[in-house]
C-alpha cells in the first residue's frame, strides 16, 4: 500500500543550525500515525515542513505516491492537509466562527455568508462536545487555553481533508475533553484519513496509534508498527535515539 | 464538506437563546470593563466638549456654526477613515496628510494649467493616491521597511512634491464650480430630508432582514427592541441634524438664503457605508483584521499578508486623495500648505479618539468620523473661545496623546482580565 503522505530525505536549516536531517516519513490513509520525541527533536519543524509554512532545504514530499511542491499553506489545504500547530495560530480580534474560515470564508457573491459559516461551525463544534463556550461569535481573546484548542482542532476537522495532523492538540485539555479528541483521532482514522498525532504522552500514543515515529535529534530515528513496541522501547528510542537492534545506527 | 458527527457524550453547545436588549447591554458593560471601550470615549468627549463649549460661547451651538463644524472637519475626516485601514494591519502612514496635499496640487494643475474638466482631473487625483499606496505599501510590505520609516521619508518627500507642483509656493485658485461645489455648497433642503429618510429604511431594512434571516435559520438575532432602538437613535439624531441644517443660516436671508446639508455630509456617509461593507462584509475585510490581529495565524491560513497590507496603504492615500480634493474645494486653492501642519496629527487623532487602536486589528470606519467629529469641535470651540493656534495645538496634543494612552491601557486591562 502506497502512503498518502510521505516525505523522504528532508533537510532543513535554520541558519547555521540544521534541524532536520535526511528525514523519512510516511502516514497512511486509515491509520494513525504518532510522531514522537524529545522538546526540540523536530518535530513542529517538520510539520511545518509539510504544512508549507517552511521551505524546505532537500528531500521530497509525495502525496498519494506522486511527488508534490508545497510553496504555501494553500497548496497544502488544496491537497486536503490540515494541520493543527503547536502554537494555534489563531486571530485573537476574530470570534470563533471567523476564525474557523479564515482564508477559506464562504461567500454569495462578494458578500460573505455568514450564517452559514455560523450554522456549518456550530455543526462542528457540536460534533467535539464544545460545553462551556457561552456563544461562538464570541471573541477567540476570551476562551480558555482548552478551548482555544478545541477551535483550533474544530478548523481542522471543519473541511473535507485527507490528512490531519495534530501538533499537541491535547496538552492544553483536561481529562475529559483529551478522551474526546482521542476519540475524535480514531474516528478521522477510521473513516479512511491519514492521521498523524503529535504527543508526548506515551498512553495516549499507545492507545490510539497504529504506527510510531520516532525523531531523535533531527533525524528519524524509527518508524514502527505500535503493536511490535513495548513502551519501554518507544521511550528509548525517544531518548537516546536507538533501541536494541531498532533505531539510529552509528 | 466534513461534517463530525457528534461524539459520545454529552453534545451541548453554545447556548442558542435570543439576547433580550437587557442582556446585549450587560454584555456591552462587560467588554467595556474588560477594557474594550470602542468609540465610548469618543462619545463622552463629544458630549462634554459640546457642552462646555455651548456654555462658553453660545456661538457654538448656532446653525451657521453647526454646519462649519462638518466643512471644517470633512478633510481630516476622511483621511482617518483611510488610516483606520492601514492601522488595522498594525501599521502607520505618516504620510497621509502630505499624500492629500500631492493629490490636491495635481488637482489644481489639471485642472488650471492643463484645463481639463473637473472629472478627469478628480480621477486623476484619485489615481495619484492609489500609484503613492502602491509604493508606500511595496516598501512596507515587499521590501520590508517599517512603515514608520518609509512613511515619515515621504512625509518630507511629498512636501517637496507639493512645492514642485505648485511651482514654489505660488497659490492656485480653483474657479471650477463642481469642484468648489464639493465643500462649500448645500443640498436643497428637501433632498436633505429625502435623503434622510432614505437612510433610515435602508438601514432599518437591511437590519430586519438579517435578523429574520437569521431567526429563520434557527441562529441568534439581534432582538426587536435593539433594532428598534438604533433606528430610533439614527432617526433622532439624523432628524435634528438634518432639521438644524436645513435652518436659514445666512447673516442676511434676504439678500442670499443659506440652508441645506453641507455637500461633504452625503460624501462622508457614503464613503462609510462603503469602506462598513467591505471591511464586515467581504472577505478582504475579514483578512485585514486578520492580518492586524495575528499576522502569522494569517499566513498558515493562507492569507496573502503583503498584498493585504499594499491594500491598506492603497485605500489610506485614495482616501487620502478624497481629503485633499475636499480641502482644495474647500480653500477653493491650492498652496503648498494644503494637507500640511496638523492634518496628519489631526486625523491620526481622529482614528485613534475614535477608538481605532495603534497595536492593529481593532477599529471601524465610524469610528474615523466619530474622532473627527470629535477633532472639528476642539478646533471649531477653540476658535470661538478666541485661544490662538498655539493653545490649539497643545489640546489637540494632548487629546491625541490620551486618546493613545485610553488605548495603551484598554489594552493592558484587556490582558489582565484574560481578553487577550
Ligand atoms: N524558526 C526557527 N528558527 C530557528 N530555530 C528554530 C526555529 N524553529 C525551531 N527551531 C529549532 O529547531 C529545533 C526543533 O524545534 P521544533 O519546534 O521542531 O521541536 P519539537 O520537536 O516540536 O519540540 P517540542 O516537543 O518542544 O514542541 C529546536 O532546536 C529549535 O530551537
Ligand atoms: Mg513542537
Amino acid at each position: 500500500m502506497t502512503p498518502l503522505l510521505e516525505v523522504r530525505g528532508i533537510d532543513k536549516s535554520f541558519g547555521p543550525v540544521q534541524v532536520l536531517h535526511d528525514v523519512a516519513f510516511s502516514a497512511n490513509a486509515g491509520e494513525v500515525t504518532a510522531l514522537v520525541g524529545d522538546n526540540g527533536a523536530g518535530k513542529s519543524t517538520l510539520v511545518k515542513c509539510i504544512g508549507g509554512i517552511y521551505p524546505i532545504d532537500s528531500g521530497e514530499i509525495l502525496f498519494d505516491g506522486k511527488p508534490v511542491h508545497v510553496h504555501g499553506p494553500r497548496d497544502a489545504a488544496a491537497l486536503g492537509i490540515e494541520i493543527v500547530y503547536q502554537d494555534l495560530a489563531l486571530c485573537d480580534n476574530l470570534d470563533i466562527v471567523q476564525n474557523m474560515f479564515l482564508g477559506r470564508e464562504r461567500r454569495r457573491g462578494i458578500m460573505l455568508d455568514e450564517a452559514a459559516m455560523e450554522e456549518q461551525a456550530q455543526e462542528t463544534l457540536t460534533g467535539l462536545s464544545v460545553r462551556t463556550v457561552k456563544s461562538i461569535r464570541q471573541q477567540v481573546s476570551s476562551l480558555s487555553g482548552g478551548q482555544r484548542q478545541t477551535v483550533a482542532i474544530a478548523k481542522a476537522v471543519l473541511w473535507n481533508s485527507k490528512v490531519v495532523i495534530l501538533d499537541e492538540p491535547t496538552a492544553a485539555l483536561g481529562v475529559a475533553q483529551t478522551a474526546q479528541v482521542l476519540e475524535l483521532v480514531r474516528r478521522l482514522a477510521d473513516k479512511g484519513l491519514a492521521v498523524v498525532l503529535i504527543s508526548h504522552n506515551m498512553n495516549d500514543v499507545f492507545a490510539v496509534s497504529d504506527r510510531i515515529a520516532a525523531l531523535y535529534l533531527g533525524r528519524m530515528a524509527a518508524q514502527v508498527r505500535t503493536a511490535d513496541v513495548t513502551h519501554a522501547q518507544v521511550v528509548e528510542l525517544i531518548t537516546s535515539g536507538r533501541s536494541g537492534d531498532l533505531g539510529i545506527t552509528q | 464538506m466534513n461534517k463530525v458527527k457528534e461524539l459520545p457524550g454529552d453534545a451541548i453547545a453554545a447556548a442558542k437563546t435570543s439576547p433580550s436588549i437587557g442582556l446585549s447591554v450587560r454584555a456591552y458593560a462587560e467588554r467595556v470593563r474588560g477594557g474594550d471601550m470602542g468609540a465610548l470615549p469618543a462619545v463622552l468627549g463629544l458630549i462634554v466638549l459640546c457642552t462646555v463649549f455651548a456654555v462658553a460661547r453660545p456661538a457654538f451651538l448656532t446653525a451657521i456654526n453647526f454646519a462649519n463644524l462638518f466643512t471644517q472637519g470633512a478633510a481630516i475626516t476622511v483621511i482617518a477613515m483611510g488610516l483606520v485601514f492601514v492601522l488595522l494591519v498594525g501599521e502607520i502612514d505618516l504620510s497621509a496628510g502630505f499624500a492629500s496635499g500631492v493629490c490636491a496640487a495635481v488637482l489644481a494643475v489639471t485642472l488650471t494649467s492643463l484645463g481639463l474638466p473637473w472629472y478627469v482631473c478628480v480621477l486623476a487625483a484619485i489615481v495619484t493616491g492609489v500609484v503613492i499606496g502602491v509604493t508606500l505599501g511595496g516598501l512596507v510590505a515587499k521590501v520590508g521597511i517599517p512603515s514608520f520609516v518609509v512613511t515619515l521619508a515621504a512625509f518630507l518627500a511629498f512636501q517637496g512634491l507639493v512645492l514642485v507642483l505648485v511651482r514654489e509656493g505660488t497659490n492656485i485658485s480653483i474657479r471650477d464650480d463642481v469642484i468648489v461645489a464639493i465643500a462649500t455648497r448645500n443640498l436643497p433642503p428637501w433632498l436633505g430630508w429625502a435623503l434622510f429618510a432614505v437612510c433610515v429604511a435602508v438601514y432599518a431594512g437591511i437590519q430586519l432582514l438579517r435578523a429574520r434571516k437569521r431567526t429563520t435559520r434557527g441562529l441568534v438575532a439581534d432582538p426587536m427592541s435593539l433594532i428598534a432602538a438604533r433606528v430610533g437613535a439614527l432617526v433622532v439624531i439624523g432628524g435634528l441634524a438634518v432639521y438644524v441644517l436645513n435652518l436659514e443660516r445666512s447673516r442676511n436671508p434676504l439678500l442670499t438664503s443659506l440652508t441645506g446639508v453641507p455637500i461633504v455630509v452625503p460624501i462622508i456617509l457614503a464613503l462609510l457605508v462603503l469602506w462598513t461593507f467591505v471591511l464586515h462584509r467581504t472577505a478582504f475585510g475579514r483578512h485585514i483584521y486578520a492580518v492586524g490581529g495575528n499576522p502569522e495565524a494569517a499566513r498558515r491560513a493562507g492569507i496573502p499578508v503583503d498584498r493585504i497590507k499594499v491594500a491598506a496603504f492603497v485605500i489610506c492615500s485614495s482616501m487620502a486623495a478624497v481629503g485633499g480634493i475636499i480641502a482644495a474645494s474647500r480653500a477653493s486653492s491650492v498652496d503648498p500648505n494644503t494637507g500640511g501642519s496638523s492634518v496628519l496629527l489631526y486625523a491620526v487623532g481622529a482614528a485613534v479618539i475614535g477608538g481605532t487602536s495603534l497595536f492593529g486589528g481593532k477599529g471601524r470606519v465610524l469610528d474615523a468620523i466619530l474622532g473627527g467629529a470629535v477633532v472639528a469641535v476642539i478646533e471649531n470651540g477653540m476658535g470661538l473661545m478666541g485661544y490662538g493656534a498655539s493653545v490649539k495645538y497643545l489640546v489637540t496634543g494632548s487629546v491625541l496623546l490620551l486618546a493613545a494612552g485610553v488605548d495603551a491601557i484598554a489594552r493592558k486591562r484587556a490582558s489582565a482580565a484574560g481578553l487577550r
